[in-house]
């Protein structure tokens, strides 16, 4: 067992990682990007690992299994940070405090290292906050950033640091993680690293959880279902809803204990009206929770949204596959590789009752409603039925 | 002792204002103490009631009791179980369950209570004109009463400052020609006034409520989230079928907001609310940053959606 074993399906830069891991002078300065659910923080977390290790034996650097190795896994060593956001984007005043912490010596390590999780959550200000300190850390200081795409963090900081890519992994790979991993057995495996697209932290989700399993599939029905105006908006609201009461029931929980910690350390009295000078901190923790709410309904939204676009694009492998033979029939079907592979009949018959053209215009609404509701602050009830109502079969204008 | 119980701060203060007259009429030499119970120190209460070295007598104004802190409640508590007849107490609560205890022991010791509720409906603020009117003994024909809520009707204070300068600067009935020389060019548009106009397809009436509103201050956000919900009302209710009173249910709205939906719904059609929700959710976006021009969104969106609320008709 290493630290590698996890990354399955990314060979090309576990191989470079692990040589970088053993040379005596690694870059200061690391990006590694990658689509979701590639396995980008696990990668950076293995490679601080590595870097960390206490083996003295090049080749075994990265054991897994050594008292280094184990805390960064956990989360816990001192020389390690890592920092990623609940929240829609990392505030400028953690950055700063980063930069700071970026100066100290290691205390136990050979290296101090600090992983960005987020990198692509930072606005502009707070990137150039860092821009010095990665330039030029200490000399035992190794800055490892993720993002989904180079192009996701500044140019200034793209120059700076060394990129790595990891690719979407083959479905197979994703399933054997899952087995070998989670214990799921291999027929779920299968169905969840392909409806997951192979995002392993989805697979997983889906292949452990029924509820996360339905709610997938009522979401990839939608496109079946959508007959009318009232149908569609009922069905953008009904989205809104779940993705709503999804993050509600992950966070009301953690957010009454998070606050009966903080009135506790602050020593509130325990009943009566809390004393003015801890209402601040208090409301403090309210703003960052409720921030925090908004986050976990844009994501559980973004998802379902992915999975939607997952339908259509099966819809436009097969009418492509049968361009040429007139009508998309069930000898289509092997020729392509589809992602809702339960549906194949339903998408047959959907295909033909569209053109290539229709489908390409209704990803495009998905894509644009995915954009406006992860990147700006529009109303995701509005935003969503708009998008309803340009999936209807019968288009207006 | 008397009660002056509720939101609407107008109503309170003339409330008070007649009743301090009253007591001033009779007594003249009437001592008037003001308290406020949000910031009432222990014992102030007893202090104020109790008898002066010459004998005036006192008139207690005590405010913001909706905020009323601890020693005044235990204060009050005691002074209403025995109250001094010889001295007025006005007590002004804002709403709320603040010092319900208190609320309730004034209540049952049989003071009377004045409730000062706001107006919402423009009935109502037309009868409150209406009785200004009756009692300086003036007529004023219905239209001009119209138009004067129109104008000033959102604010109590506003609507009843414009009635004593009608009383005062003109003579004879008021008509509505005397109503437009002082108030014309003013209507208080709202984000539902824009709605309403702009889903029963009057283009003309939404866009200009819609620039009174944009002038008197309305953000282009709010008012294209007003017209959202506005179709996203007709859209639910587009296709449904049964009684309003099942819809309702359904969707858990109000069965008038069903029946005023489909009154609405006249000249709409499917691909018409398609096209407006499209518009609105692009105007969502563009108020909130992605366009240069909040304003030119907000207007492009109420033109298109008065144009498909005739849709069915062309």
């Amino acid at each position: 067992m290493s630290v590698w074993t996890d990354l399955q399906g990314q060979e090309p830069v576990v191989e470079q990682l692990r040589r970088a891991a053993t040379v005596s002078t690694p870059n200061h300065a690391w990006l590694i990007t990658g689509p979701p659910g590639s396995g980008r923080s696990n990668a950076a977390i293995a490679f601080a690992a590595a870097l960390v290790c206490e083996r003295e034996e090049l080749a075994a650097r990265g054991c897994g299994v050594c008292h280094a190795c184990h805390t960064v896994l956990a989360g816990t060593h001192a020389d390690v940070t890592f920092i990623a956001t609940e929240k829609t984007t990392i505030a400028i005043d953690e950055a700063r405090a980063l930069v700071n912490k970026a100066q100290d010596s290691p205390s136990s390590a050979r290296w101090r290292i600090i992983i960005v999780g987020d990198a692509d959550r930072m606005t502009e200000r707070t990137t150039n906050v860092l821009l010095k300190a990665i330039e030029e850390p200490p000399p035992r200081t190794i800055w490892i950033l993720c993002a989904p795409s180079p192009a996701d963090v500044l140019v200034t900081i793209r120059s700076r640091c060394r990129t790595l890519t990891l690719r979407v992994p083959p479905v197979a790979d994703v399933a054997a993680l899952l087995i070998r991993r989670d214990g799921v057995d291999p027929a779920m495996a299968e169905y969840a690293a392909r409806t997951a697209q192979s995002h392993v932290g989805i697979a997983r989700r889906l292949a452990t959880d029924e509820g996360a399993r339905e709610r997938r599939n009522e979401i990839v029905r939608i496109p079946l279902k959508l007959r009318d105006v009232t149908e569609a908006v009922r069905a953008a609201a009904a989205l809104v809803d779940a993705a709503t009461a999804e993050a509600n029931s992950s966070n009301t929980e953690r957010d009454a204990t998070e606050r009966e910690r903080l009135l506790r350390s602050l020593g509130a009295p325990e009943s009566g009206p809390l004393p003015a000078a801890l209402r601040g901190q208090v409301k403090a923790l309210e703003e960052d929770q409720k921030r925090r709410a908004k986050r976990s309904i844009t994501d559980t939204l973004d998802r379902a949204l992915t999975d939607l676009t997952s339908f259509y694009r099966d819809v436009l492998l097969i009418q492509l596959a049968a361009v040429g033979a007139g009508s998309a029939t069930t000898e289509t079907l092997a020729r392509v590789e589809l992602v809702n592979r339960e549906l194949a009949s339903n998408l047959v018959e959907f295909a033909n009752q569209s053109s290539a053209e229709d489908t390409l215009v209704r990803m495009d609404a998905i894509a644009t409603v995915r954009r406006r509701v992860t990147k700006t602050n529009v109303a995701p009830l509005l935003a969503l039925e708009a998008m309803a109502v340009s999936l209807l079969a019968d288009r207006p204008d | 002792m008397v009660l002056i119980q509720g939101p609407e701060e107008f109503l309170a203060a003339r409330a008070v204002q007649h009743y301090r007259a009253r007591l001033r009429s009779i007594r003249p030499d009437l001592e008037r103490t003001l308290l406020d119970a949000s910031t009432y120190s222990a014992g102030e209460l007893q202090n104020a009631v109790s008898p002066s070295l010459f004998g005036e007598p006192k008139l207690i104004e005590v405010g913001s009791l909706a905020t009323m802190n601890d020693a005044f409640l235990v204060d009050a508590l005691e002074y209403v179980s025995a109250p001094d007849p010889d001295v007025a107490v006005v007590l002004l609560h804002g709403g709320g369950v603040r010092g319900k205890k208190l609320l309730d022991a004034i209540k049952a010791s049989g003071a009377p209570l004045v409730e000062c509720h706001p107006l919402k409906r423009d009935s109502d603020k037309a009868d409150f004109a209406a009785a200004e009117f009756r009692r300086a003994e003036r007529r004023i024909e219905p239209a001009a009463l119209r138009s004067l809520i129109a104008a000033v009707g959102s604010s109590l204070a506003d609507l009843s400052a414009a009635c004593s300068q009608l009383i005062a600067d003109t003579v004879g009935p008021i008509s509505v020609e005397i109503v437009d020389k002082y108030y014309a060019g003013r209507v208080e548009a709202t984000a539902f006034r824009v709605a309403d106009a702009a889903v029963s397809g009057n283009t003309s009436a939404a866009l200009s409520a819609l620039r009174y509103a944009l002038a008197t201050g309305v953000d282009p956000v709010p008012l294209v989230a007003t017209l959202a919900m506005k179709v996203r009302t007709l859209a639910r209710v587009f296709s449904a079928h049964g009684s309003s009173t099942a819809i309702a249910k359904d969707l858990g709205m109000q069965a008038w907001q069903i029946d005023q939906a489909r009154r609405d719904m006249a000249g709409w059609s499917a691909a018409g609310l398609a096209r407006a929700i499209t518009v609105l959710a692009q105007a969502d976006a563009e108020v909130k940053g992605a366009a240069k021009d909040p304003v030119y969104a907000v207007e492009h969106a109420v033109t298109v959606i008065a144009r498909a609320a005739r849709s069915r008709t062309r």
